[in-house]
This record gives C-alpha cells, sequence and structure tokens, in this order.
C-alpha cells in the first residue's frame, strides 16, 4: 500500500467527503469512526438537523444531519451513505454524509482561510478551504458544528 | 512505624465514634442525668483518644484527653451537666471533625491546636472540682533528675547543633528513656516517642542511632537529644504518654562543656525531620522558634478512596450468584453441542436460568449499592440544633424512616438540598416563638422529616407547622418582578404560583425572603434532585405549615419499564410512574375547558395523546374505537397517556443521551437499548403531568 505520501507530508489529513454536489473535509483527528447507515431513532423535540440517535456498539450516539443543518435537501439514502462518528471529546457525535471519498493531507500552503461577512449561516461551519487539483474541498470547522 | 495502612479504618471508625457523640450529646442536653448516654459518651471519646494516639494525631488525641476529663467528672456524679458544657463539648465535636477532614484529605492532623477549647475545658473542670492544673502537665514529673555526666559522644556537626540551640536559647535535654520489660514492640514504642518528641523540637542524637532503634537493636534503653523551646517536664510528660514506657531520666545540657566531643566524624543518619514546634502556653516559651510548618496539602485527591461497608452475607450472595452465572454459561455450551432437535429446548432452559440469574445478580448489586438515608439524615439534629440557638427559636425535629435505602451515588447528592429544605423550613418556615404564642401554637414549633418507599421511588417529606407560603404575596412578588404578567397570574392555580419559587429568575435569597420568607436558592434544590431523576413538590396551607416532598428513583442505572409502541416507535415509561392501564372507549372521553378527560373511577383524569406529544408522523397514526390508556401518577397528580400498543415490562438499562443532543421539553430522559440491538427513548412522564 502506497501510504508513503501521508507519513511524509507534514500537514494536516482530511477525511473528504461529498454532502449534495459538494465535497467537504473533516479533520481526521476528529474521526472516530465510519459506519454505514443503520437505523436511526428519532428523537422527538431535539434540534431539527439531528436525525436521532443509533446504538454504537452499546453507546448511544447522536446523529446529525449535516444537510438539514446547512439547508440542503435531505439525506438521499443510498449505498454509499455513511455516519462518520467524531469524537471531539469525550462524547461521539455522528454525522450524515452521502459518501466517503478519500483521505488527503493539506499542507499549511493548500489551505486558505475564507472570510465572509458572518451573514451565511454556513460561514461559521467552514472557516477554510482546501485546494487540490481537481478543484476545492471546504474543510469543515468540527467543532462550530457540534456546539450550536 | 507505618500506620498509614490503617488511616481507612482510623477516619471510619472516627466518623462513627463522632456520629455517636453527636447523637448521644443531643440526647445528653435533654437529658442531663441520663448516666446512660453519660457512659456512652465517655466510652466514644475515650475510644477516639486511643485511636488518635494510636495513629500519632497528638492535637487530636490531647483534645479528646481534656474531653475525657471533663466527661468523667461528670461520670463520676461530680459536675452537672449544664448547656454551656454541652456547647463546649460540640465546639469540640467541630474541631475533632476538622480534625478528621484534614486527615481524610491529607494525612495530616493540621497545625490548629483549639486551644480555646481545650482552655474552657479546663476552666468548667476547675470551676466545679478541684481537680489539678492541667492534664498533660497534671502528670507527675517527679523524675529522677540524675546529674551523672553524660555518656553520649557528640559528633562535630551535632556539637554545632547544640552550641547554635544555646545560642538561640533553647533547651537541650538528653532523655534516657527505659521501655517496660514486658513490651513486646520495642521499636513501635521508641517510634511514637521520637514521633511524640517531633512535635515539641528536634531530635538531634540519639543512641542507639535512629535506624537501629527502629529495626530493634536496642535493650530496653535508649538516649535522645532533643532540642526544644518546651519545658522538661512538657517533654517528659509527652515521653511518658507512650504506653509502656517505663521511666524517662533526664539531663539539661547548659552548656558544650558538658557533652564530649566525638573525634572521628559519625555517619549521619539521624532523623533530621523539620517540625514546626506547636505554639503551646507552656511556661517555658521564651521566643517563638522559626517554625517550617508544612501546609495541609488542600485541593488534590484525597488521601483515602470513598468505600462503603458491605454486610458479608450480601457478598456471599453476590458470590452464588456468580457461581450460578459460570453454571449457566456452561450449559449453554453443552447444548451447544446436542444435536439440533433438543438444541432449541434446551436453550430455552437455559436461557431462562440466565436470566433469573441477571435478574438476581442486580438486585444484589443493586443491595450493595443501597445505604440507608440515615447517613444523610443523622446529621440534622446537631444542626437544627445549632440552628435554633441561633434563630432564638424552639424547634423540635422528628425523624421518621431513616432506615430508608437509597442508591449510593443518591445518598451523597441529597444530602445538601434536604439540608437547604430543612434550614429553610425552621429558619422561614417557622415562626418567631412570640408569634407563634400570639396564634396559639405550641411555642416549640416541628419540622418533621418522612422517609419512605413508594413503588420504584423512595419519597422524602420535610413539613413544618409554620407559617405556610402566602401565595398572594408571591403572586404580587412575581408580577413586581417580570417572572409573569397579570393576566398569567389571573389564570394560574395556587400550586402553579408556589411552584414559581422554585424558578431560578425568581427566588433569590434577598428578594423572597421579603415576600413570604421562602427560597434561599430553592431553584438550586430543585434542579439537583432533578438531576438525579427526582422531582420536588411543595404543598403548604398559609398559617398551618408547608411540606417539602421530594420524590427520588431508588436506582439511577436500571429501572424496570413498560414498553410501549406510539405510532411506529417504541418507548419506555418507567414502572415507578405507572398506576393501571386502561382501556377506555372514545366515546368516554369528555371535555373540560376543551381539554380531554376520562372518569376513570370517580377521577377526573386528564388525557395527553403521546402521538401530538411526539411529533408522530400523520401517516402512522391509528384510529381506533378503543383507546389504551396508562395512568401514570406523579404525587396527587394523574394523567392519561394514550399509546398505540403495548409491548410488555421490561428491565432496561438507562443511557445518557449526552450533552449534543437534547429535547426542549425534556420529555426524553434518556435511551436504552433493546434485545435486538435498536434504541428505545425512555420517556419522563413527570413532565406530563
Amino acid at each position: 500500500m502506497d501510504n508513503n505520501s501521508i507519513i511524509k507530508a507534514d500537514g494536516t489529513q482530511y477525511v473528504v467527503v461529498d454532502i449534495g454536489i459538494e465535497q467537504y473535509g473533516i479533520d481526521i483527528k476528529y474521526v472516530d469512526n465510519i459506519v454505514r447507515m443503520q437505523k436511526i431513532t428519532r428523537v422527538p423535540k431535539a434540534q431539527r438537523y439531528y436525525e436521532g440517535v443509533i446504538n454504537l456498539r452499546g453507546e448511544i450516539v447522536p446523529v446529525m444531519s449535516l444537510r438539514k443543518k446547512f439547508g440542503f435537501e435531505p439525506d438521499p439514502l443510498g449505498d454509499k451513505t455513511r455516519i462518520i462518528i467524531l469524537k471531539p471529546e469525550h462524547e461521539s457525535i455522528g454525522v450524515i454524509v452521502d459518501a466517503v471519498r478519500e483521505v488527503i493531507v493539506f499542507s499549511e500552503a493548500e489551505i486558505e482561510k475564507i472570510y465572509s461577512d458572518g451573514k451565511d449561516d454556513r460561514a461559521k461551519y467552514i472557516s477554510e478551504v482546501g485546494k487540490t487539483q481537481e478543484g476545492l474541498v471546504s474543510l469543515l470547522n468540527v467543532n462550530g458544528i457540534i456546539t450550536d | 512505624m507505618d500506620v498509614s495502612q490503617y488511616l481507612e479504618i482510623f477516619i471510619d471508625e472516627t466518623n462513627e465514634h463522632l456520629q455517636s457523640l453527636s447523637d448521644q450529646l443531643m440526647i445528653l442536653e435533654n437529658e442531663p442525668g441520663n448516666t446512660d448516654t453519660i457512659n456512652e459518651i465517655f466510652r466514644a471519646a475515650h475510644s477516639l483518644k486511643g485511636m488518635a494516639g494510636t495513629m500519632g494525631y497528638k492535637r487530636m488525641q490531647n483534645l479528646t484527653h481534656n474531653m475525657e476529663n471533663v466527661l468523667s467528672e461528670i461520670r463520676n456524679g461530680k459536675m452537672g451537666v449544664s448547656a454551656d458544657l454541652v456547647d463546649v463539648l460540640f465546639q469540640c465535636l467541630d474541631a475533632l471533625q476538622v480534625y478528621l477532614d484534614n486527615i481524610q484529605q491529607s494525612a495530616n492532623e493540621g497545625e490548629e491546636d483549639n486551644e480555646a477549647i481545650v482552655s474552657r475545658l479546663n476552666d468548667i473542670l476547675n470551676g466545679k472540682s478541684s481537680a489539678p492544673v492541667n492534664e498533660v502537665k497534671a502528670e507527675p514529673v517527679k523524675e529522677t533528675k540524675s546529674e551523672t555526666k553524660l555518656e553520649i559522644k557528640f559528633a562535630d556537626f551535632e556539637c554545632n547543633a547544640v552550641s547554635k540551640a544555646l545560642e538561640k536559647g533553647m533547651n537541650i535535654y538528653s532523655l534516657t528513656v527505659h521501655v517496660d520489660e514486658n513490651c513486646i514492640l520495642k521499636a513501635a514504642r521508641a517510634f511514637l516517642v521520637f514521633k511524640s518528641l517531633e512535635d515539641y523540637g528536634e531530635v538531634i542524637k540519639s543512641v542507639p542511632s535512629a535506624q537501629d532503634i527502629e529495626d530493634e537493636r536496642f535493650d530496653l534503653t535508649f538516649n535522645v537529644i532533643i532540642v526544644t523551646n518546651e519545658s522538661l517536664d512538657k517533654i517528659v510528660a509527652t515521653v511518658k504518654n507512650v504506653s509502656e514506657i517505663r521511666e524517662v531520666e533526664t539531663v539539661v545540657i547548659t552548656s558544650l562543656d558538658e557533652i564530649q566531643r566525638e573525634s572521628s566524624v559519625e555517619k549521619a543518619d539521624e532523623p533530621k525531620t523539620e517540625v514546626s514546634v506547636a505554639k503551646d502556653n507552656a511556661p517555658a516559651t521564651k521566643q517563638p522558634a522559626a517554625t517550617s510548618s508544612k501546609p495541609a496539602a488542600t485541593g488534590g485527591k484525597p488521601v483515602v478512596n470513598r468505600s462503603v461497608r458491605v454486610d458479608i452475607e450480601k457478598l456471599d450472595v453476590l458470590m452464588n450468584l456468580v457461581s450460578e452465572l459460570i453454571i449457566a454459561k456452561n450449559g449453554l455450551i453443552s447444548v451447544s453441542s446436542n444435536d439440533e432437535g433438543s438444541k432449541a429446548q434446551g436453550f430455552n432452559e437455559q436461557i431462562e436460568y440466565l436470566e433469573r440469574v441477571t435478574t438476581n445478580l442486580h438486585e444484589s448489586v443493586m443491595k450493595v449499592r443501597m445505604m440507608p438515608i440515615e447517613t444523610v439524615t443523622n446529621k440534622f439534629p446537631r444542626m437544627v440544633r445549632d440552628l435554633a440557638k441561633k434563630l432564638n427559636k424552639q424547634i423540635e425535629l422528628t425523624m421518621n424512616g431513616e432506615e430508608t435505602e437509597l442508591d449510593r451515588t443518591v445518598i451523597d447528592e441529597i444530602g445538601d438540598p434536604l439540608m437547604h429544605i430543612i434550614r429553610n423550613s425552621c429558619d422561614h418556615g417557622l415562626e418567631k416563638t412570640e408569634i407563634r404564642r400570639e396564634r396559639g401554637k405550641s411555642e416549640t414549633g416541628h419540622v418533621v422529616l418522612n422517609a419512605y418507599q413508594d413503588g420504584n421511588n423512595v419519597v422524602i417529606e420535610v413539613s413544618d407547622d409554620g407559617n405556610g407560603i402566602d401565595v398572594e404575596n408571591v403572586k404580587n412578588k412575581a408580577i413586581e418582578k417580570g417572572t409573569i404578567t397579570p393576566e398569567q397570574a389571573e389564570t394560574m392555580s395556587d400550586k402553579d404560583i408556589v411552584d414559581l419559587l422554585f424558578k431560578p429568575s425568581f427566588s433569590t435569597a434577598k428578594e423572597i425572603s421579603d415576600v413570604s420568607g421562602r427560597g434561599v436558592g430553592l431553584d438550586v434544590v430543585k434542579t439537583k434532585i432533578e438531576a438525579l431523576g427526582g422531582d420536588v413538590e411543595v404543598k403548604t396551607a398559609l398559617g398551618e405549615g408547608s411540606t417539602f416532598i421530594i420524590r427520588l428513583p431508588l436506582t439511577l442505572a436500571i429501572i424496570q419499564a413498560l414498553m410501549v409502541e406510539v405510532g411506529i416507535e417504541k418507548y419506555a415509561i418507567p414502572l415507578g410512574n405507572i398506576q393501571t392501564i386502561e382501556d377506555i372507549p372514545v366515546t368516554d372521553i369528555k371535555y373540560v375547558h376543551s381539554k380531554e378527560v376520562i372518569n376513570l373511577r370517580g377521577d377526573v383524569i386528564p388525557i395527553v395523546r403521546l402521538e401530538d406529544v411526539l411529533d408522530i408522523a400523520e401517516e402512522d397514526r391509528k384510529q381506533t374505537d378503543n383507546l389504551t390508556v396508562v395512568i401514570i401518577k406523579k404525587g396527587e397528580r394523574m394523567a392519561g397517556l394514550v399509546i398505540d400498543s403495548l409491548i410488555g415490562q421490561q428491565e432496561i438499562v438507562i443511557k445518557s443521551l449526552g450533552k449534543y443532543i437534547s429535547s426542549s421539553t425534556k420529555i426524553i430522559s434518556g435511551a436504552t437499548i433493546l434485545g435486538d440491538g435498536e434504541v428505545a427513548l425512555i420517556l419522563d412522564v413527570n413532565t406530563l403531568v
């Protein structure tokens, strides 16, 4: 397996996922696990962007829909739909994505901050953009996403 | 000698003795002539003294010793019990508690000598009897002060230490300690001598060396040279305080000439302990020695782990159940090797067996975790007594059902809220004695704590026969503060208004005490109790008193629940909340204020459509002619929850939803994982009543 590029590059590894037509990167240090879509138990009266909770090996993990959070169309569930389990602290939290693509290393030079006027709700969820040959990857601000 | 291994036992037992002292003192205050009580107090104080001494806690020992002296006079009938005396004894208890807390934190008793208390004890002793001056100093000090020239050779650095000490005007004594011939643990006694001496000064030399003494390489005698600010009498008394010390010979060293120099330098393995010199009112104190006290390590982890004492029988039961569990496992293994036909039946049998064992196992583990609420409530009589004195009221606290058991985690948390409520009742609930007299009530106010088990809950009620809550006042205050609008106030029941007291924005100490004198942080009480999965309500009648009712779950981790289906979703309702399950024809539903109610055996019960509360999707809702209604009860109030179907009763493990996701109405209290791995949510029906 050729993972030399990962080892020698000094930069940050990102899990690149599809949500809608865009690609998003999640800092790999927050990613605990990636699981297939499974039955989600709805939690009544919860925040609207939460799909509910799942049983992850005996642990109850809340699952959030990034699509709902970003104001996209509801998740089209398919073969490639995955739940990415993030573990920013002690408690896990899942986010639904359309598909998981790859792991990319971005060096500092390839990452650019985006400055927004703050009117856009999505601004606080995406603070940086990573550049690849094929295009741009929006880098998710994990703490921003889960804490509000 | 290391006593740290006994520390836990010491702390446990000291706690017990302190509690018993406190209880007995309360009795003594009311029945000064009760000789049983006096004996009991004396015994407890004596045990405390012995234990503290063994552990080397000198200050604690000193204090208990003084207590014992006074108590012994009482016991011998030479002295009566006065309110003043009881006060002092209570102060002693507080001081001992402080020592104990220090020990628990840092294994060190701290530096407080509590001289004030000791001298008050002595005043009492001297005022009533002609007992000798001071207990420590009172010990006979007529030692054979042999003026024999010292046989001990001093190394150079030791001579330096001696001359420096002499320059500073400190006293240098050479002690020759004779250990009793029958003493078995010579080294231990010697260690205690060293330890006690170190409280008063620095041991600069010993013969044989400290190491040899520790290894018991000495006959019945050893020499110690100590530099101290204390008088010789005090030092001798201290040494003699250690048991099995037969005699102490002393020589006072006043100049360097008296000691013999040693030509070769000895290896230095003296204990170089820096010990703070206890400030003492001994007459010999010439100048305050430079103290380098080790500050008690505050904060950080206590040196002793929290522990629960468990009845050995409970452990035996546990052990048996675990063995059964193993048998069940083996049974399953053997069944799995059977041929297909008998497999199914064998499995079923084994699973039933397994189920029985796990249920029992759960029950016994819970029992191990259970503690009587007594562990919390036994501090209250004392607290109420002190409060009564401070508030200048006559208060009688009655407690019932203290043996009711609760989970350890709940017990640990419930102390503060309970204390708060009792304080509240004493301080604000009960009227002043004069007012009580005017109102024709008994002058003594009554506070009653009642604890009992009610299904899966434990109920603790605190009631007083005081003034009660003035609902009108609360209402006006709430409107004034903008908590509610006047229009809202119109529609609110008295109960709703009283509940306002628990609102954080409302019940801050200052503002509320003007109103009715209620609510010093009642919101905190409520938050805490709700965090434990319980709830609190208050009933009140103006002029007659109020009752706070706290309802707590027996245990937090595993509960019995009724599994129900609403729409296509499964929910768990804790069995403790459920009264009955009824089949109600739709036609029986009546409307009161355009709200659905049913009349069930004379009770009018509001109906709650769970499918509305839980936002069940339209297409999943079922229309039937007969409703399955689960009647739940919270205190006096009831409600009927309409569900689609019953699944059955089940033991569920409660899991938290975590901090990220939260139900805005708090209707979901947690989740559980069902046998098939599916997640079912647990309803907190208290929010629906």
